[in-house]
């Protein structure tokens, strides 16, 4: 076959034929336009179940070896972007837990950080804590589900029950403080939905005491399981020079030996003043990367205990009438209160004119937000710098040249959610 | 809030390609000239000083006010010495929405750039693979985060859902766009 | 046994007798209690049917142990989650190669009615685009809520007779592609309620 050829096509040609079907653009192949004869041309996707959501990937195989492999998105495009131009800011933080829905509560916090840097509010330490212990369980709920897909993928059923069991003992405290597992909305501009009931934090540090052993037991399973190793060392390989290129964050960056996580780099809600370990590994590959996930998921554990030791008494909200509604008893009572209300709910609160890039560590990298503001209540842009979308993008340079069923863990190894892909 | 001190060193090396730069929330941005933006990226990548070898996001704002050009919008962040700055373009409506790619310096920005072309129409010259990312391929409404695009689209919902459900399947995927040369190659 | 269908409305309208709903319920019960679930999952919702297939809610003692990710081999079409229209036609092709009896429950605001997104990229709700036998609302429902519209459909199932062609019938989509009419597809995707004034940019 011959080499890569040039296709030269015309873009943007939004136009519909004379039955008003859209017209295909046309696309003009220099070469012969055949796949070579040994090659097959395969669809994943987008419905498959170990894609991890509504991914296509197209696939040229030479035998089983990926000889290129072309990522298709979008097909969970839900205009979210174009959404938030519509909404006040307090009104976007539903649409945050729809985008990474693995791990909402790092969405809503890393939202109300982003606006909250738009309209200079310093929320207050007790609010800070709680949104470290928000940021962290979210992590270690979307680890859990990382791992348990990713042993599905590559056959071991066993590890998706185990740590999905985990996710509910989770979900009971979420549900317990927000009052939804999973959309939970949690943060407010300026503070917190609620603040968390009696006896939550007694609970959740008995969790926290429980977990290791659990994570034990997956490390057990997994760690030294020759088929495990057999299926991924070596596997979609990706090195530190080529990992900054390709702007990838989070575990991916940090497998391939590049020590950035924003929480010690670009610290925010007092990160620098908990005691953690950052996992580093050393060879990029698809071994590395879980081994760098699971330890996270200890070292959250152990950020949580210390929030919890450290969570200060006081209001979880800021007193900024302007900005935080007015408790509900007082605005039906007290004339000022009910005018506070009535502006927050009916007008919004506006941002100054300005723009704020925030971002945070999020289980799948660096998630950030990015406001433009014209001084009205709705951002005139809301742009989410989506880590998983960015790190997806370099699977193809990862996946070519192994087998297909490694093409799998590969994808798996990124993990995606397509929420925060397609947004 | 002190400027980020690149601006001073960028407005040594470029003159006035550097049209101004403000500090908004704490960040640093600049503004630099459409047709210098290639330069002044590969610049700040790779002089020593600066090393801004990690591009955060490629993006474009388009304001509620119809005078106001585009902008593309260029976080970058460099690793060894832990600074962000913003970079900006404008593109005045009335010309060609164009800017030069930079997936030359940055294999990341494949995707960013072409999800900018998907959403605000801007295209950038010498992507070796310009086409819509999140949209279908022939997706006949526009581009969807210009502020001309109303929220629910131009098309009744009917011909919206026609639109979509006849569209080809295959031609989301063929021999073709296998050949067509990736940033990998 | 006399069970033509009305020549007028096509409803099976002899009365049944004791065979007939010996046989119904045979074939009603060995449906409805080995529902095996195509599971179209795409955004949130998916994740709690995932939640509802693991040991605390358990898919398994309601006969769904087998999800089956080849629409050839499932029974129900299990929507969980927001479909945009670049996947409108895979749920059109998946439905359509579906084999007969089968059924779809649309899991979640979104699968049901568009949900919080009225917006160019959202089909607003898949009955636009498939037939649907039950809805489940939640954004996401939980894994209960989920189970409820599970059972729902079953009661169902259990109402249905095999000597009822009309329930069989496949709804092809027309050379258009949609299998409404387009007034219909425009009637249920109009914003109601709040929705009407959500368009407001500043």
């Amino acid at each position: 076959m011959a080499g890569p050829r040039t296709v030269t096509y015309e873009l943007g040609t939004p136009a519909v034929d004379a039955r008003g079907h859209p017209a295909r653009t046309p696309l003009t192949v220099v070469g012969d336009g055949e796949i070579a004869g040994d090659r097959m041309l395969i669809n994943i996707g987008p419905q498959h179940p170990a894609t991890h959501g509504v991914l296509r990937l197209v696939v040229e195989l030479d035998g089983e070896v990926v000889v290129r492999v072309i990522p298709h998105v979008g097909y969970l495009h839900s205009g979210f972007e174009k959404l938030g131009e519509y909404r006040h800011y307090n009104q976007i933080i539903p649409l945050t837990d729809r985008t990474d829905y693995l791990a909402s509560m790092s969405n809503n916090v890393g939202l109300a950080l982003a606006a909250e840097k738009l309209m200079g509010i310093e929320v207050t330490d007790r609010c800070k804590v709680l949104r470290v212990i928000a940021c962290e369980m979210s992590r270690i709920i979307s680890h859990c589900v990382w791992a348990g897909t990713t042993g599905i993928d590559l056959g071991a059923f066993t590890v998706f029950l185990w740590l999905f069991q985990e996710r509910e003992r989770l979900y009971d405290f979420i549900e317990a403080w927000t009052g939804a597992r999973l959309t939970t909305t949690l943060t407010r501009v300026g503070g917190l939905m609620a603040d968390v009931p009696d006896g939550w934090t007694d609970g959740l540090r008995r969790w926290c005491a429980r977990f290791p052993p659990v994570l034990d037991e997956v490390e057990g399973m997994l760690s030294k399981n020759s088929i495990w190793l057999g299926r991924t060392v070596d596997i979609g390989v990706m090195g530190a020079a080529d990992a900054i290129n390709w702007s990838l964050s989070g575990p991916m960056i940090r497998a391939s030996g590049v020590p950035f996580d924003l929480r010690k780099d670009r610290p925010y809600l007092g990160y620098e003043t908990y005691d953690f370990e950052v996992p580093v590994g050393e060879h990029g590959d698809v071994y590395d990367r879980y081994l760098v996930r699971m330890e996270e998921m200890r070292q959250s554990a152990r950020i949580i205990l210390q929030a919890l030791d450290r969570l200060p008494d006081g209001p979880i909200n800021v007193s900024d009438p302007r900005v935080i509604l007015p408790a509900k008893s007082r605005a039906m009572s007290d004339m000022e209160a009910m005018i506070f209300h009535f502006k927050q709910v009916m007008e919004g609160v506006a941002a100054p004119i300005g723009e704020a890039y925030q971002a945070v560590e999020g289980p799948r990298g660096e998630l950030g937000t990015y406001f433009v503001s014209d001084g009205t209540a709705k951002p005139v842009r809301w742009r989410i710098r989506p880590p998983a979308f960015i790190n997806l993008a370099a699977l193809p340079k990862m996946a070519e040249g192994h087998l297909l069923s490694d093409l799998i863990a590969i994808n798996a190894s990124v993990d995606i959610v397509m929420g925060e892909v397609d947004r | 809030m002190p400027a980020n001190p690149s601006v001073a060193t960028l407005q040594a090396r470029f003159g006035d390609a550097v049209r101004h730069a403000f500090v908004s929330c704490g960040d640093t941005v600049v503004v630099v000239a459409a047709a210098r933006v290639h330069d002044v990226l590969g610049w700040l990548k790779s002089t020593p000083g600066e090393q801004y070898d990690y591009l955060v996001d490629i993006t474009a704002v388009e304001y509620r006010d119809r005078e106001r050009p585009l902008e593309v919008v260029y976080q970058l962040w460099s690793l060894e010495r832990k600074v962000l700055l913003r970079l900006k373009v404008e593109l005045p409506k009335d010309q060609e929405l164009e800017v030069d790619t930079v997936t030359d310096l940055w294999a990341g920005a494949d995707w960013l750039e072409r999800e900018v072309w998907d959403m605000f129409g801007i295209r950038f010259r010498g992507h070796p693979d310009l086409r819509r990312i999140l949209m279908w391929e022939n997706y006949a409404e526009g581009h969807p985060l210009r502020k001309d695009f109303p929220l629910r689209g131009r098309f009744s919902r009917a011909e919206q859902t026609r639109q979509a459900l006849s569209g080809d399947l295959e031609a989301h995927y063929s021999l073709d766009e296998l050949a067509i040369k990736g940033v990998t190659r | 046994m006399d069970v033509k269908p009305d020549a007028a409305t096509g409803v099976v309208t002899s009365s049944p007798n004791w065979l007939t709903t010996r046989l119904d319920f045979l074939v009603n019960w060995s449906r409805r209690n080995s529902l095996w679930p195509m599971p179209f999952g795409t955004a949130c919702c998916a994740i709690e049917f995932m939640a509802t297939a693991a040991s605390r809610y358990d898919l398994a003692r309601f006969g769904m142990e087998r999800q089956a990710f080849s629409p050839r081999q499932s029974d129900v079409l299990i929507c969980a989650g927001r479909l945009p229209f670049k996947l409108a036609p895979v749920i059109r092709t998946i439905w359509d190669q579906m084999a007969q009896p089968k059924w779809c429950i649309s899991m979640g605001a979104c699968a049901s009615s568009g949900g919080i997104f009225d917006n160019y990229a959202m089909v607003q709700g898949i009955d636009t685009i498939v037939p649907v036998d039950v809805y489940v609302p939640g954004c996401p429902p939980r894994p209960e809520g989920l189970l409820y519209g599970i059972l729902l459909l079953q009661k169902k199932i259990a109402g249905e007779s095999v000597f009822d062609p009309t329930l069989r019938v496949e709804k092809l989509a027309d050379s258009s592609g949609l299998f409404l009419e387009p007034a219909t597809v425009d009637e249920l995707s109009e914003p109601f309620g709040n929705s009407v004034h959500q368009t407001r940019s500043a």
